[in-house]
Formats: C-alpha cells, sequence, structure tokens
C-alpha cells in the first residue's frame, strides 16, 4: 500500500468511525430530552428509567466521539500538511467557534449526567437540552468545512498565493447549506432507527415490554419524520452538486456522455473502459428533471472533465445507489408506521411491524457511510475542489501504512468494545432501570 | 488582535496543564499506589474528576484549533517532523479516556474492570509522557526541516534524553498536581495522609526530573540554563516558584488550608511555564540551525486573526460561567451526587 492510498484509507476510516459517534452524541439528547419531559411532566417512572438508560449509553458513545474528534484534530495536520498550511486560515473559523460549542456540550454533559437530584428539576432538563443543541450547532460548524473543501470560497487563487481572506465567506460557502441539512437529518434518520431498531428487537422478544415500546416510540417518530424529511433535503443537494461540481454528480449517476433527455441510471456495474453501465435500470429523462426541473435539458456527463480530473466513477456510483436504496427503504416504513399512527393502531404491536424495524437498525448508519463516500470520493482527485490535489496534500513522512494499520486495529477493537457494552447496557434493563417491568 | 490569540493560545496550554495534568495525574497516582489501596484511589479519584474530566481535555482542542487556524506553518511544521510521537500521544489520549468511561459505564462489574483500570493507568502515563517529549522537541533545536534521511527527519526530531526527561517531569508535574488537589477531596485523615505522603513523594519525582533535565540540556548541547537565568523575568518566576515551594512543604507538614495549598502548587506550574516561554517568545518552536518559527511572523493573514480572536472571546463569554459553575456545584458538597 503506498502512502497515499495509506493516508486517504487511514483519514477515511477515522471519519467513517467519528460520524456514527457524532450521530450519536448529536441526536440523543433530543431522544433523552423527550423522555426526560415525559417524566417531569407526569411522574410515569418508565420515563425516567429509560431517560437514565439512555443517558449511559450517550456517555458512551459521547467520550468515544469526543476522543476520536480530537484524533481527527490532529490527523489534518498529521496526514495533510501541505493542505492545513492554507486552508487552515481560511475555513478555520467554523473550527474555532466549534471549539465552543464543543466545550459547552461538554459542560452541559457535566450537569446532565451527574445532575440527578442536585438542580432544579427543569434546569436539570435544560442541561440536556443544551447537550443536543450544541452538539447540532457542532455537527453543522464541521459539516461547513468539509463544504467548504467542495466549495471553497473566501479568497482569490492568483498565481498558487492564497490571498485576500475572508473566514466569514470562507464558512458560508455555497455547499454550508445544503450539505449541513442533509448530514442533521442524517444523523437523525441513522440514530432514530438504530434505536427504534434495538427497541423493537427487545419487545419482540418480550422483555420489559412497556419500558422499550415508550423508548420505540420516541425514537420510531424522530426518525420516520426525518427519513420523510431527507428527500427534499436530498433533491436540493443533488441540484447544489450539480451545479458546483459536475464531476461528482456525473460520477454518482455514472453518467458517462452529456446528453438530452438524460436518463436516471438505478444500479448497475459502471464499466470505465467501455464508458457505458451494465445491467441497469435506466429511467429516460429522470435526470434531466431531477437536475433541472425539465425532463430534455441536458445533463453533463463525465465526457466534459478531463480523465485526470475525474473522481472514482465505480465507488461513487455504488454508494451513492447504497445510500439512495436504503433512504427508500426507510422512507417506506415511515409511511407503515405514519399509517399505523392515524389508522391502524393494531399494527404497532404485529410482529412484521416490528421486524421491519429490526430490520433497519443499521440501515440509517450504512447510509450515512455511504453518503460520506460520495461526498469525499466524489470531490477527488481534489482536496480543495478545483484547486488543490489531494496527492500534493499529503504528509511527506514515508510509512503511513503502518500507521494505517495500527489504526484500523485500534479502531476495530474500539468498535468492538463499544458493542460489548452498549449489550450489556440492554442486557441490564431489567436489572437496573427498568425494576419492576409492567409486563 | 494577534495579542489576544496568543494570550488565549497560552492560557489554553497552562490550564490543559493545570487542569488535563491533574486529570492525567489521578490515573498516575493510581498506578503508583499499592494494590490494597488501588480501590480507595480509584473512588476518590473519581468522585473528584467524574463530572469535569471532558471539559479538562478542551484546552487542547482549544490550542490545537487556535494553532491550526492562526498559526498554520507552525502547526504543520511539528506535525508532519514530530508525527510518531503526536500519534502515540493520540493512542493514549484514546485509550485513556474511552477506559476511563468504560469503568464507570460498564452496566455489568466484572473482570473487564482490571482491563479497563490497566489500560486507563498506563495511557495516564504515557500520554503526557508523550506530551513532554513533544513540548521538549518544539524547542529542542533538532527539528530538521530540510532533513536527507528518515531517521533524522522523522526519529531524531524528538529522540533524545532532553526530551525524554521532560517527558518524566511532566509526568512527575501531572502526578504531584493531582495529589495536592486530591488532598482536599478525601473525608478521613489515614487517606489525607496517604495522599499528603503521595504529594511529596509526586513533588521530590518533579524535583529530580526537572534536575536530570538540566543535566540532558546540557548533555545535549542545548542551552536550557542560558534561557531560564540570564533574564529577569525567568529568574524572578523560577525564584518565586521556588519560594511557594517551601511554603507549600510547610503547609503539607502542619496540615494547613488545603486551597492554598492548591493555589501554590498551580503558582509553580505557571511560573515554571512563563520563565520557559517568555524568553523564546515570540518564537515558539525552534529548527535545527537556529531558525525559528515565530507566532508574529509565521501568523495567518490579519481577518483570519480578527476572526480568531473573535471566536475566542465570544466562546470565552459562553464557556467560563458555565465552566465555574460547573466546578463549583460538584464541589459544594462534594462526593454525593447520584449519576
Amino acid at each position: 500500500m503506498n502512502d497515499f492510498i495509506a493516508a486517504r484509507s487511514q483519514m477515511a476510516l477515522s471519519l467513517g468511525f467519528h460520524i456514527v459517534f457524532s450521530c450519536i452524541g448529536m441526536v440523543m439528547p433530543f431522544f433523552m430530552a423527550v423522555a426526560h419531559f415525559y417524566w417531569l411532566r407526569t411522574n410515569d417512572v418508565v420515563y425516567r428509567n429509560i431517560t437514565k438508560a439512555w443517558s449511559k449509553g450517550v456517555a458512551i458513545f459521547f467520550a468515544t466521539g469526543a476522543v476520536s474528534g480530537t484524533v481527527l484534530s490532529f490527523e489534518l495536520g498529521l496526514l495533510w500538511p501541505e493542505f492545513m498550511k492554507h486552508a487552515g486560515p481560511i475555513f478555520g473559523m467554523p473550527f474555532s467557534l466549534e471549539g465552543t460549542a464543543f466545550f459547552i456540550e461538554a459542560i452541559a454533559l457535566g450537569f446532565f449526567l451527574y445532575g440527578w437530584g442536585r438542580f432544579n428539576r427543569w434546569f436539570h432538563w435544560f442541561t440536556g437540552v443544551v447537550v443536543g443543541v450544541s452538539g447540532l450547532v457542532s455537527g453543522i460548524l464541521v459539516v461547513a468545512a468539509n463544504a467548504w473543501m467542495n466549495s471553497p470560497a473566501g479568497f482569490d487563487y492568483v498565481n498558487g498565493q492564497y490571498l485576500n481572506i475572508d473566514p466569514i465567506k470562507a464558512m458560508f460557502n455555497d455547499a454550508w447549506f445544503s450539505q449541513a441539512l442533509h448530514m442533521c437529518i442524517a444523523a437523525f434518520v441513522a440514530t432514530g432507527f438504530a434505536v427504534a431498531g434495538i427497541h423493537a428487537l427487545m419487545i419482540l422478544k418480550k422483555k420489559n415490554v412497556r419500558f422499550h415500546t415508550q423508548s420505540f416510540r420516541i425514537a420510531a417518530v424522530f426518525a420516520c419524520v426525518a427519513a420523510l424529511l431527507q428527500p427534499l433535503s436530498g433533491d436540493i443537494s443533488a441540484k447544489d452538486v450539480a451545479k458546483r461540481q459536475p464531476a461528482k454528480l456525473a460520477a454518482m449517476e455514472a453518467h458517462f456522455h452529456t446528453e438530452a433527455a438524460a436518463p436516471l441510471i438505478l444500479g448497475g456495474i459502471p464499466d470505465t473502459d467501455a464508458k457505458e453501465v451494465k445491467y441497469a435500470v435506466k429511467l429516460p429523462g429522470m435526470l434531466s428533471f431531477m437536475v433541472h426541473s425539465n425532463f430534455q435539458t441536458p445533463v453533463n456527463g463525465l465526457d466534459k472533465i478531463p480523465e485526470q480530473d475525474q473522481p472514482p466513477i465505480a465507488i461513487t456510483h455504488y454508494a451513492f445507489q447504497v445510500m439512495v436504496g436504503l433512504g427508500m427503504l426507510m422512507l417506506l416504513i415511515s409511511f407503515f408506521y405514519f399509517i399505523a399512527i392515524w389508522k391502524k393502531r393494531e399494527w404497532m404491536q404485529q410482529k412484521w411491524f416490528l421486524r421491519a424495524f429490526v430490520l433497519a437498525t443499521p440501515m440509517g448508519f450504512i447510509a450515512v457511510e455511504a453518503g460520506w463516500t460520495v461526498t469525499e470520493v466524489g470531490r477527488q482527485p481534489w482536496i480543495i475542489n478545483g484547486i488543490m490535489r489531494t496527492a500534493d496534500a499529503v504528509t511527506p513522512m514515508p510509512g503511513i501504512a503502518y500507521s494505517f494499520y495500527i489504526f484500523t486495529a485500534v479502531y476495530i477493537s474500539l468498535s468492538l468494545i463499544v458493542t460489548f457494552l452498549l449489550y450489556r447496557q440492554i442486557k441490564m434493563v431489567g436489572k437496573l432501570y427498568d425494576v419492576s417491568p409492567s409486563v | 488582535m494577534i495579542y489576544v490569540v496568543i494570550a488565549y493560545l497560552w492560557a489554553a496550554i497552562l490550564l490543559y496543564i493545570l487542569l488535563g495534568g491533574a486529570d492525567f495525574g489521578a490515573g498516575i497516582i493510581e498506578l503508583f499506589t499499592s494494590a490494597k489501596n488501588k480501590q480507595y484511589t480509584r473512588t476518590t479519584m473519581y468522585q473528584a474528576i467524574g463530572p469535569v474530566w471532558e471539559a479538562n481535555h478542551m484546552w487542547l482542542i482549544i490550542a490545537i484549533v487556535v494553532l491550526f487556524v492562526g498559526f498554520p506553518q507552525i502547526y504543520t511544521t511539528v506535525s508532519t517532523h514530530l508525527h510518531i510521537p503526536l500519534v502515540i500521544m493520540l493512542f493514549g489520549i484514546i485509550a485513556r479516556g474511552t477506559a476511563f468511561t468504560f469503568r464507570n459505564y460498564d452496566a455489568v462489574v466484572d473482570s473487564m474492570q482490571k482491563v479497563y483500570n490497566r489500560i486507563f493507568v498506563y495511557s495516564s502515563f504515557v500520554t503526557p509522557f508523550f506530551l513532554g517529549v513533544i513540548a521538549a522537541s518544539a524547542v529542542s533545536g533538532r527539528i530538521d526541516t530540510g532533513a536527507p534521511d528518515f531517521l533524522s527527519a522523522y526519529v531524531f526530531s524528538w529522540l533524545n534524553w532532553f526530551s525524554v526527561t521532560v517527558g518524566f517531569f511532566t509526568v512527575a508535574i501531572c502526578g504531584y498536581l493531582a495529589a495536592i488537589f486530591i488532598i482536599g477531596e478525601t473525608k478521613d485523615d489515614t487517606s489525607r495522609i496517604r495522599f499528603i505522603r503521595k504529594a511529596k513523594q509526586m513533588n521530590v519525582a518533579a524535583v529530580i526530573f526537572g534536575g536530570l533535565v538540566f543535566v540532558a540540556a546540557n548533555a545535549e548541547g542545548i542551552p536550557l540554563d542560558k534561557w531560564l537565568f540570564d533574564n529577569v523575568v525567568g529568574v524572578v518566576a523560577l525564584v518565586a516558584a521556588l519560594l511557594s515551594l517551601m511554603v507549600l512543604w510547610y503547609l503539607l507538614l502542619s496540615k494547613g488550608k488545603v486551597y492554598i495549598i492548591r493555589v501554590l502548587a498551580g503558582f509553580q506550574v505557571t511560573m515554571i511555564l512563563l520563565a520557559i516561554t517568555l524568553r523564546h517568545y515570540p518564537n515558539i518552536v525552534i529548527l535545527k540551525g537556529g531558525k525559528y518559527l515565530s507566532l508574529m511572523e509565521h501568523a495567518g493573514q490579519e481577518k483570519t486573526i480578527y476572526s480568531l480572536a473573535m471566536a475566542l472571546l465570544l466562546g470565552s463569554i459562553l464557556i467560563l460561567p458555565a465552566l465555574f459553575y460547573l466546578i463549583y456545584s460538584f464541589q459544594k458538597d462534594k462526593g454525593h451526587w447520584e449519576h
């Protein structure tokens, strides 16, 4: 493995690991706030138990997310010094604000986790909400920094020099809103389905049924509302990408040839030599419609992009298909959920219904990972779109492959331990959190 | 505005040494506690740092963000040439943060606790050790940006006696800070006496390693004594540190007020940092061949520094009151929270 590929793999691994924990850290506080609110309003002890049980999980995920985030702030310089030397002063604004948001999140978490019975009940509840809000703000800021790499702004690039830097303009680059919106909703979808799925499984197993049912409902509502909104945000993102990064859009769709009434390609195997997609379902005119809201307008294909500026087509295309496909599946489940709420209450207890949610447990997070693959691999070969190539940014230090192997081992072990701890938390619900189960 | 940014950078480093350092020290003390007292030490430590440990480590993030936004060339030079110790330190941070949380949040208390404990104590040692190595290497003049081969570019930039002794010195300082802090957290006389003894031991260790740092600097040809003693501020700071240390020993022996002891220990560390940093200011990194990376010359463009300063000021308005209230709340009636 050469150093450049190793550095990219290590970065991908670190981000792919961190993103799971940050999504959970962003979203779970809102679930807890709802459960906590019910407890304070109804005095129904099951809601207190749910809040406490979730908060233990959150503490574990938050700590893991915090350390993996610390690692990332160093890895930017360890792996991409040439990039950071120029980009740091330009896109650093969201990071400096994120420092504040993250700090407040840590402080509020201290209050929330250790504050049971010590403070005014509503102040304690409020600190939990602050954890969620500052987590969400952190997420938006970090995504805004990433958006800058896709849509560089706030400087003039003259003869290899980065002049007239304006960090505020850089932060509010063209891509920040669409990317941040898509990521935030994705966090709710992914965390919501994961949590709902786990509780659905416990209901099926007839363990602490009331505890798990109430937990399931809180998570599922968030998940399903978010899953309904996500296609809208996806549409905004796709139109935005088509405008700013035609190469990325073309790779996502494996759209080799510029043509009028461009078809939307579903699935298939892109053949980069023959410049065609085999075994795909093609919906004529749909891509033109999605990008330009007109079935006839031509969509630029990869043929308009010089070969050395094209992203890896197959990976981007597959990742995009996976993300959209899973998104559609979760959308379908959401429809069923809302039908169940409004028309068919009895579905809520039925096995097929709960099983669908169990099946969907990992879908949101797989979609999140796939989505990040689309946005990161789809930007290649650039680290700053159109300005600096990733290959020119990498550290001169040799032997990064070894570093990548060790990081892989560390992150795999951590994932295993966190899974193990989560399993134990769930197993112990009946003993620790829901002592008198009302089965 | 550049001075605001530099002040924040210095304050973040100082607070990380004091608060993060005491936090690392908790693990170091646990490592050097006899097996039969370990559980007690652990519980006392947890009661003391549980709610604030996460916040203690935020100072590192603040410092690193200030560096990469405001002083990108300093950040990238250091992270390129000190890649290896930085990565080891990062593994330490990962291991320590997760092990600490896992041992407190594992729903089942069983033999896994031993694994968490072991990881926690060793990483509490390794992380500040390498932090010390990195800090020492930054000023040791061994970073060679034009090095021809792997070893001189990426290994000998940090592997030398000076850096190693500073690493041990940092560990001892962390243990010392933690022991001083914990004295005030104990509830009975036996344990109080035990932690006073620990504080003395750690202090003696710090003094010994401090001496070795000078020996090593001398052997490596690093003019440490000149840096510290050829200017008034350095001498005054070190004399102040020494005097306060004598007062502190007197108070330890006579069982004086806990918070005065804490303030004195914090004061000593502040003075040491002041003495080291002021002499070079604004040159934060010394490269091979007498070249410098300077906070003034290698700062980002004006607008960057301005918005960074604004972000820091805004951040402090939000963070500091909340942080003080957090610390105050859990110090008020310590050790009685339910979670």
